[in-house]
């Protein structure tokens, strides 16, 4: 049984039910993934994957069955809605929607898994001949993925939309060593199943090898509190995790204090800054035309000249807290239930050309690129892949590899300069509750943050 | 899996199938309420085949279409790797007791009082806290066949619990929480809640600390969430075969503390990652990395052992997509002789630290690392005087090693990977603001 006969079998079971709400999904994947660990394709590999899950609301909790067997569905749906009866008391509720009955495309010109594997071994056979041409270079690594699904949103109220979505990231990192140092630098780049996104690469490659032979020789930072100028690959960076994470409406509807600190009108920052999250803003890794709630995609303003105006929310957090639907409710896959996410954040391009912004920085430091961030609601961290000195308003010697970190809400507030120059950073993979890589972009044109602290010496 | 070995097998030399099904039962508590139930199933199968000396794969679940997986495997095989091992012809393992049919036997309904037990202590000592709460209960159900007669099949159950708390006050957050993973069920949760609730009564207060060098206590989780990236990532055979490890070439040579030592377990009974063999049939055992502060080894699978002229030390393991790669089994710690008291009395001025969050994030193969402290006292005059806040503290894990002030003598385990003591460093880099 494929998921299209599955699909419209199951669409019958769960609309016959007794239960307040019922929504269920199907999903049919297939994937490549190539990777390179020095001078070798280290391995290749292609997999395909069918599943799917049901979800009950029963009595204020939830009650969740996945599967990857597409028989006896209507077991399944029966366990779901009897486990659920151990749920009770909850609050948990919804918003409803008016039913949608739609397919989508995945908008591409050739499904990326379908690409012939030696296609995609020449590009990255040439990206790692490139890398090992830099003199010192220890080892490369290169991982190359891609992917292409289908999946069904199906509810008891008679929604059904079939989408299809295409995925491509390419990571390539290169190590350098030296008298016992190692060193090294990568970029991260995706797309939404374009695979060109992936071709002409080289001379950036070449670049971020150098960099990490480079680093060598650099000096580690001290520690302290600088002006940073941040590129906007790590700007995209710092949007998602420090900012982002704190508008899932999830983290903040069941805790007071939280929802108080993260109350509609209040200012965050200065009128210059605005941050926006959207799925429907079109042909990036984050997007799409319905959450896997069946909402239609949306663009939210976060923050809108310094003051908070929006949230990211799922059919149940959008209930608690009175507001309205963002469409945020995603699932990495059929093995679990949709959560609150972002998709495409970024912080809106200003006036401030990149040379203005140093131009009266007396002693600063110039982080660019990522190599991770994580966050815990109020403190953030976020790693730069490539550092360098500001010395009276000039670009000076590069630095070892630095880590950033600080108070979302102070750091937002001193943010004091914002770049005319966004760029979407779309080789990124969030993690949440158990549930990564999603696909997400991030962006931001360069942006300026008075007295950051940086680890260091 | 024998239909799937017997075509493999008409069209390549060798071949192996690993078939993993799992059934998961998690409970879930959310802002100190039980939320959501879960029961997951799933069932995947891998193939690897070695054809014109070159290893090809492929990996299906759910639907699993044995020719169509065949076909991909030998698609494959064409860019692959020479493969430069035998698949192992090994039946016999050793007992390694990681099964307790009691697991399985709990019930949802005693799943939801347990969390309910984890939540309510931590509850009641704190205004204004928000628990989160889960607790599981997990089978496993994994084999693996070659055509070189090499079979193994196990079954294991898990259990696990957890609790966490958040106290939002204006700006402030802080977190708390411990977690236990077990082959038996678990019930004691005021083992666990005793834990959080000491966390909160350190963190009642907060205290400044001034930019500098000092001395700092890790506590277990502290040296996972510091030491462990760069150390895993280090002794990954995969790394040293590149050159890419710090270690590499320093094998024999003591350059840890000579009380420093750690192995890699999986044949402890009824730890949760013990197992009889690994994902390729290769026999489990105990393989010690650090030995007296001297490297003794490195974690291989079949083909990097291969690559490297070594042997596989049991450690070959699916990752994300079923590719195989050398992983960590169970990590030890040996503990040493200082009592946890005695090292917090020996500090006039510095840091325990519970979580270090990011240290993951830096040069992790250099060992150097920068974190910013989640969870963490300041310690005066011998005396826990309050939590730390705004604080970050560098280092590198190699110079950190080589010298310490002090092993802890009681271990504990985090999560079910590693068990270890506290750490004491005598000097290391602090910024706060």
């Amino acid at each position: 049984m494929n998921i299209k006969e599955a699909g419209h079998l199951l669409a019958g079971i769960i609309t016959k039910c007794e239960a307040e709400y019922i929504e269920a999904h199907l999903e049919e994947s297939e994937a490549s993934h190539l990777t390179y660990r020095g001078k070798d394709l280290e391995s290749v590999d292609k997999t395909g994957a069918v599943g799917g899950n049901v979800r009950v609301l029963v009595n204020g909790g939830w009650s969740f069955v996945s599967f990857n067997n597409l028989e006896d569905l209507e077991t399944k749906v029966k366990q779901a809605i009897e486990q659920a009866k151990f749920v009770s008391g909850g609050e948990a509720k919804i918003l409803q929607y008016p039913p949608i009955v739609d397919k989508t495309k995945a908008e591409i010109r050739q499904n990326p898994v379908n690409i012939p594997l030696k296609e995609k071994k020449q590009i990255l056979d040439e990206y790692n001949q490139v890398i090992w041409e830099v003199p010192k270079l220890q080892t490369s690594v290169i991982g190359y993925a891609d992917g292409y699904r289908k999946y069904i949103y199906m509810n008891s109220v008679g929604s059904y939309i079939e989408q299809e979505r295409a995925d491509v990231t390419l990571r390539v990192g290169a190590i350098a060593t030296e008298k016992g140092e190692v060193q090294q630098a990568g970029i991260s780049l995706g797309s939404r199943g374009e695979f060109s996104a992936i071709k002409g690469l080289h001379n950036q490659i070449r670049d971020m090898a150098q960099n990490a032979v480079k680093m060598l020789s650099a000096p580690q930072a001290k520690g302290g509190e600088y002006t940073v100028v941040l590129d906007p690959i790590l700007a995209g960076v710092f949007v998602h995790e420090a900012f982002g994470h704190l508008s899932e409406a999830d983290h903040v509807y069941e805790n007071p204090q939280l929802r108080e600190l993260m109350t509609m009108g209040k200012t965050f920052a200065g009128k210059q800054l605005n941050i926006v999250d959207g799925a429907a803003v079109p042909g990036l890794r984050g997007s799409y035309k319905y959450d896997d709630e069946g909402i239609p995609a949306q663009k939210t303003y976060l923050i809108k000249e310094g003051v908070l105006t929006g949230r990211l929310h799922s059919r149940e957090t959008a209930a608690r807290m009175k507001e309205k639907l963002s469409g945020n409710a995603r699932a990495v896959s059929y093995r679990f239930p949709p959560i609150v996410r972002m998709t495409n954040t970024y912080i809106e391009p200003g006036k401030t050309s990149f040379k203005e912004m140093i131009a009266d920085i007396k002693e600063g430091i110039y982080v660019k690129n990522w190599y991770g961030g994580t966050t815990s609601m109020e403190m953030f961290t976020f790693s730069a892949g490539e550092a360098y000195m500001i010395r009276n308003g000039q670009i000076a010697e590069m630095l070892r590899p630095v880590v950033l970190t600080g108070n979302v809400f102070s750091t937002l507030k001193n943010i004091d300069a914002i770049g005319n120059d966004l760029d979407m950073n779309e080789g990124g993979g969030c993690g949440k509750a158990g549930q990564s890589p999603l696909p997400v972009s991030n962006g931001s044109p360069h942006i300026r943050i008075q007295r950051c602290l940086i680890g260091g010496k | 899996m024998e239909e799937i070995l017997e075509l493999a097998r008409k069209f390549a030399e060798e071949a192996e199938v690993y078939t993993v099904s799992t059934e998961e039962a998690p409970v879930h508590f959310e802002a100190n309420r039980l939320k959501a139930i879960q029961s997951k199933q799933s069932t995947s199968v891998s193939l690897r085949l070695i054809k014109n000396g070159k290893l090809g794969y492929a990996a299906a679940s759910g639907e699993i279409d044995a020719r169509k997986l065949v076909d991909i495997a030998v698609e494959t095989s064409e860019f692959g790797m020479p493969a430069q091992f035998s698949f192992p012809s090994e039946r016999n393992f050793p007992q390694v007791n990681i099964l307790d049919p009691e697991v399985e036997t709990v019930s949802i309904g005693e799943m939801i009082e347990l969390g309910q037990k984890l939540i309510d202590p931590v509850l009641k000592s704190t205004e204004g806290i928000l628990c989160d709460a889960g607790v599981s209960r997990d089978s496993v159900t994994l084999s693996v066949a070659n055509t070189r007669g090499g079979q193994a099949q196990y079954k294991k159950t898990t259990f696990g619990m957890g609790v966490s708390g958040t106290l939002v006050r204006d700006t402030d957050m802080l977190f708390v929480g411990d977690g236990q993973e077990s082959c038996h069920p678990l019930r004691d949760t005021k083992a666990l809640t005793d834990i959080v609730l000491h966390q909160l009564e350190l963190a009642r207060n907060t205290a400044g600390v001034t930019s500098g060098q000092m001395p700092v206590i890790f506590t277990p989780d502290g040296v996972v969430s510091a030491f462990l990236p760069a150390l895993m990532s280090a002794f990954n055979g995969k790394t040293v075969l590149l050159g890419a490890s710090p270690l590499d070439k320093r094998l024999g040579e003591t350059v840890f503390d000579k009380r420093f030592s750690l192995f890699d377990d999986p044949t402890l009974d009824f730890a949760p990652n013990s197992r009889p063999c690994d994902d390729e049939g290769t026999v489990s055992r105990r393989t010690a990395l650090v030995e007296k502060g001297t490297v003794k080894n490195f974690l291989y699978d079949l083909q990097t052992a291969g690559q490297a002229k070594k042997q596989s030390t049991g450690n070959g393991s699916r990752g994300r997509g079923g590719l195989m790669s050398p992983a960590p089994s169970a990590w030890i710690v040996s503990p040493g002789e200082t009592a946890f008291e005695d090292m917090v009395k020996d500090i006039k001025e510095g840091l325990l630290i519970e979580q270090l969050m990011g240290a993951e994030q830096g040069n992790v193969l250099g060992g150097d690392f920068s974190g910013n402290v989640l969870l963490g006292y300041k310690i005066e005059n011998g005396k826990i005087t309050g939590r730390v806040k705004n604080t970050m503290v560098s280092g590198n894990v190699y110079q950190i090693l080589k010298d310490l002030a002090g092993i802890g003598k009681e271990t504990k385990w985090i999560g079910g990977g590693v068990c270890a003591p506290a750490l004491y460093c005598a000097n290391l880099s602090v910024a706060s603001k």
